[in-house]
């Protein structure tokens, strides 16, 4: 059901890449893409041709295994729809050790816009999907308090929260969505983390809670303004669903865990099914005329139109949840003077800096011009000297507002909305407005 | 028509060189967001870089592919970075380098090597 949020590898293709490496040459992204590049040669894993002639991992890319190492197709694992991706001409990509379609032919713009107009529907299987039980539905909600700062014992049943794995030092180790499943808490967590959450909360949870791993599942997300209509026809309950329910609901035959949940700032669904009946439903969905497949690609720029952070770019150990804004998901029982207060990893650091405010604060930003301030640019207070007063954590072209946007950290004293700014692109510095995210207003069916 | 391995295209016309991107470029770039060239009189040598050029994915360099001077641009791609990807080997060229050792161009590949570079 929830949140996906990982990106696309980002460094594309073409002539040459910011740090001068001949990227299309190399065969980075580009050929990561399923392009056919064969001219210069390159080394190693590089050159060995599975689905695609050659397959490198971006540098930037969470869990590259070391610099110029190559992923090959064929040894990344696959979802139950990774069949379905190839018949509809997706370019597939290593992305957290699964090949994922990072576009189809209609392209990042072209899909990023069908989201927002009509329905996309997305493989989000490779998260990791999470079933918690113990004796008593309390117990387990208890339980979990010790390892997230947020209310689990104050969500009812049929309902869902946003939430995140905190660190010692107040940082973030994940961030997830958990559901009130009656009897079981159901939890989808990232997949570059998956496997790190699964040893953590084992190795942290008591014993009367055990966790099952669920593996026979895929994960897709139905996002969009024609979502309701699109799901009710497979299933008329879909429309009674609220922002963040979450139902079984039979779709095409199937028992599916369903959310009215995402990750694009636009109502829609995310649906658990079988592995086995993963395909003949999606089949189902994309033959309805408001549906189209969308990638990795188009999924990042929604999500960071709509604001919401991608763990490994914008949130991570070193941040904390009130440095990253997140203090929304801390509910006041789970703060100072709470009747939960505290007790859980990290909540000296995090509840000191909701009384007494961060050092720095995560930030939407909107350039001025029309030049993209990528990942890693680094922000001034003015345009001249200087030391940097934070960076761009997200970054790129936003094609539903039509301009530059971007997301990153900037010092406490900066980061007031309107406060104008300046990041470092090329050498130069340009200026931009610190505005209030989303930058594309939520269209939740609360 | 003269191609180089960072998939830039070049023609001569006249005693200039027009330079652009290819069709196959463009393609892998994909949506093309942001483009930003060259001022008229710059002066080049081969492999500095010269435009920059931004998709919904990435960011990337234009090199010039011979030395020179340029002497004119396509401000039309400034405003409508999307050009690119609509006709990149023809409206949508980037610059023309006036340049100081025509012979360079003959470095470069002609089509049947460079369809072959792209496989």
């Amino acid at each position: 059901m929830p949140v996906p949020k990982e990106q696309p590898p980002r460094k594309l293709s073409g002539l040459r890449d910011r740090q001068g490496n001949k990227t299309l040459e190399r065969g980075a992204y580009a050929s990561a893409e399923g392009i056919a590049i064969s001219g210069k040669k390159t080394e190693g894993a590089s050159q060995r041709v599975v689905n695609m002639r050659r397959t490198v991992v971006p540098e930037d890319f969470p869990d590259r295994p070391g610099k110029d190492t190559g992923y090959v197709m064929s040894e990344l694992k696959q979802t139950p729809l990774f069949a379905l991706h190839e018949e509809l001409g997706a370019k597939m990509v290593p992305f957290a050790g699964y090949a994922m379609p990072v576009q189809y032919p209609l392209g990042v713009l072209g899909e990023h816009n069908h989201t927002r107009a009509g329905a996309g529907l997305f493989d989000v299987s490779h998260m990791g999907q999470v079933l918690l039980r113990g004796d008593t539905p309390r117990g387990v909600a208890s339980a979990l308090e010790a390892l997230i700062p947020v209310s689990v014992l104050g969500l009812t049943e049929g309902r869902q929260r946003y939430g995140f794995f905190t660190t010692d030092d107040g940082g973030i180790s994940d961030d997830l969505m958990f559901a009130n499943r009656g009897d079981h808490i159901y939890m989808v967590i990232n997949a570059a983390c998956k496997e790190a959450d699964i040893a953590h909360m084992r190795a942290n949870l008591p014993e009367t809670v055990s966790l099952e791993v669920v593996d026979d599942r895929a994960l897709v997300a139905l996002q969009g303004p024609s979502s309701e209509a699109v799901l009710s026809r497979l299933n008329s309950d879909a429309a009674d669903m609220r922002f963040m329910d979450v139902r079984t609901l039979t779709l095409a035959g199937a028992e599916c865990w369903v959310s009215r949940s995402g990750y694009t700032g636009e109502d829609g669904y995310e649906i658990s099914v079988p592995a086995d009946h993963a395909e003949a439903l999606t089949r189902l969905l994309l033959a309805e005329a408001e549906v189209e497949p969308i990638g990795l690609g188009a999924r990042d720029s929604l999500r960071l139109e709509a604001g919401l952070c991608l763990y490994g770019n914008d949130i991570d150990t070193t941040t904390s949840p009130v440095e990253a804004g997140l203090t929304w998901a801390i509910q006041k029982v789970r703060r100072t003077g709470g009747e939960r207060a505290g007790g859980f990893p990290g909540a000296d650091r995090i509840l000191r800096e909701l009384d007494e405010g961060p050092v720095r604060r995560r930030v939407g930003l909107s350039p001025e011009g029309r030049a993209p301030m990528r990942q890693g640019t680094p922000l001034f207070a003015s345009e001249e000297g200087g030391e940097p007063i934070g960076e761009v954590t997200s970054g790129g072209f936003g094609p539903t507002v039509g301009a530059p946007v971007a997301m990153g950290y900037v010092t406490s004293g900066h980061a007031a909305p309107e406060t104008r700014i300046f990041g470092e692109v090329r050498g130069k510095r340009l200026p931009a407005t610190i505005v209030s995210l989303p930058f594309t207003p939520a269209n939740f069916k609360r | 028509m003269k191609y180089t391995e960072e998939h830039e295209w070049l023609r001569a016309e006249g005693d200039v060189v027009v330079v652009g991107i290819t069709e196959h470029a463009s393609t892998q770039l994909g949506d093309v967001v942001f483009v930003e060239l060259p001022e008229v009189g710059t002066t080049c040598d081969k492999d500095d870089e010269l435009a920059v050029i931004e998709s919904v994915k990435a960011a990337s360099d234009i090199l010039a592919p011979i030395d020179g001077e340029v002497v004119e641009i396509n401000e039309m791609l400034v405003d409508n970075p999307g050009k690119v990807n609509e006709d990149p080997t023809g409206d949508s060229w980037f610059f023309k380098i006036r340049p100081s050792d025509p012979s360079q161009m003959d470095d470069y590949m002609d089509e049947a090597a460079y369809k072959d570079l792209i496989g």
